[in-house]
């Protein structure tokens, strides 16, 4: 493992990602990747009396998903990186309380799948372990209860907002493996361009992802067409054109093999979802339904994760503060 | 196309305006006017057959209110009030209707933090500064009121 460029590491025996799991909630499962997800509930509570508890049941199931799909004895998963949207990363904390591996919280807002990835193959690339589980969730109820209005009170939304999605997206993170692999990554910087709009994520995010593909390709030496697809998290359909266009002016033509996570998680006119999906279960659950499937399928053989993630709250919102984004990318190679 | 929309916060900010889709405002003021209409006229309706069976202005007024604000705190408890705010705007808002829906709406969200601290204590959370500044602008309407008629 080395680092190149600016920001980036290259691995020298990259990492395999093992196995990876999905659940979603109703919303997402009448969405266009219904088919890729392993396991689709019928309701926001899934038995629970709580949206959060339902949250951590999530994260809970689909870390135990991935473990029994990769075959491995829990012993055997050496540390776990979890993150999610609620305060103090509770969803994890609680999801994961008795999975009986030494655990990490991570915060990385919507990007924390891509910040589990990069950290998970670092630790895996320096030998502190052979097997990494990484875990996130979100989901939209908890979300709107946290960061905006009860979900019955009868307001509009404004068209570039974005619905989170409800769902929990887990990849194991393993020394040895037949691919895919995790080749390269490039994390992100803080990027506040003073968008204040919590309605309009996806433009307070673009200029973080920018950074971090501009850097990416300079680092790296390679260039949009390298890849087979260019995947943000939940820029939205808002922030999906705003970094095409941003990108095309820095020089680098991303049309033809780019897209958004959020964009491909939800039929925008028929579930009425605005500017797309977002948070954390977006990048995490597209990932690890369909383009984890797409890689093995050998449709896609290199693609660039790019998740995205607004780090603000409700309290700094309400006092006039701007949204800072942040954006981590990780070059995915069969 | 503005060549380079990220010199400045300023330049971000006017480029973010030009992408952001607009909210279709000649439609939502449409909707928003015709079922604000319509819950005016019911108000009405139920104001006038109270008046007509005896009832005198004043209570004519309160058994609206209270009629509106039943069927609002029923139709948020069955998850369609959402629906129709969301429809109409403004127009399901702006009447008690909005009002009853804001109070009933975090009682429900928060029951799952208990009914004192939960419920009691969120019930308010949206509605909280209309009531704030509801009351203290009739408080001062009622003092200019009495210094202009003494």
């Amino acid at each position: 493992m080395n680092r190149i460029g600016n920001q980036t590491i290259k691995f020298n025996n990259p990492p395999t990602i093992l196995e990876t799991a999905s659940i979603v909630g109703p919303k997402e499962a009448n969405g266009p990747l219904s088919k890729y997800f392993d396991k689709c509930l019928e309701d926001e509570f899934w038995g629970e009396n709580s949206w959060e508890k339902a949250e951590s049941k999530m994260i809970k199931e689909a870390s135990n998903l991935a473990i029994s799909k990769s075959n491995l004895p829990i012993s055997d998963i050496n540390f776990c990186l979890a993150g999610d949207l609620l305060n103090q990363c509770i969803s994890s904390n609680f999801g994961l309380r008795e999975i009986n591996i030494p655990f990490f919280g991570i915060f990385g807002a919507c990007s924390t799948f891509a910040e589990s990835l990069c950290l998970g193959s670092i630790l895996v690339e320096s030998n502190a372990a052979n097997n990494v589980l990484c875990s996130v969730s979100s989901h939209f109820c908890s979300a709107e209860k946290q960061f905006r209005f009860p979900l019955e009170l009868g307001n509009q939304r404004p068209q570039s907002a974005q619905w989170t999605v409800t769902g929990s997206g887990c990849a194991i993170i393993s020394k040895t493996g037949q691919g895919p692999y995790i080749t390269h990554i490039t994390p992100g910087k803080i990027i506040d361009m003073g968008i204040k709009d919590s309605n309009n994520m996806g433009a307070a995010m673009a200029p973080a992802a920018l950074d971090t593909l501009i850097t990416h390709f300079k680092d790296t030496g390679r260039n949009p067409s390298y890849y087979d697809g260019i995947f943000t998290g939940d820029l939205g359909y808002v922030g999906k054109e705003i970094l095409t266009e941003l990108a095309l002016s820095k020089g680098y033509n991303i049309k033809s093999n780019y897209n958004d996570c959020g964009v491909l998680i939800f039929d925008k006119d028929a579930q009425d979802t605005h500017s797309g999906g977002s948070g954390c279960a977006c990048a995490a659950t597209v990932f690890s339904g369909y383009i984890f499937n797409q890689l093995k399928e050998k449709k896609y053989k290199k693609i660039l994760l790019i998740a995205t993630g607004a780090l603000t709250n409700s309290t700094t919102a309400q006092q006039g503060e701007s949204i800072p984004g942040i954006a981590h990318a990780v070059s995915i190679e069969i | 196309m503005n060549s380079t929309p990220l010199d400045t916060k300023q330049d971000y900010q006017n480029y973010v305006n030009s992408k952001s889709p607009n909210s279709p405002i000649l439609k939502n003021c449409f909707n928003a006017f015709w079922v604000g209409g319509l819950i005016c006229t019911t108000g009405q309706l139920i104001s006038s057959y109270c008046q007509y069976k005896g009832l005198d202005q004043n209570m004519s007024n309160t058994i609206v209110s209270i009629i509106l604000i039943f069927i609002t705190a029923f139709l948020t408890s069955i998850n369609v009030f959402n629906k129709i705010g969301k429809f109409a705007g403004a127009g399901s808002l702006i009447p008690i209707t909005g009002f009853a829906n804001s109070i009933v709406s975090p009682s429900m969200e928060y029951k799952s933090e208990g009914y004192v601290m939960g419920v009691g204590g969120k019930m308010f959370t949206v509605a909280g500064p209309v009531l704030v500044f509801g009351i203290s602008t009739s408080i001062l309407v009622g003092i200019l009121y009495f210094i202009f008629n003494i």
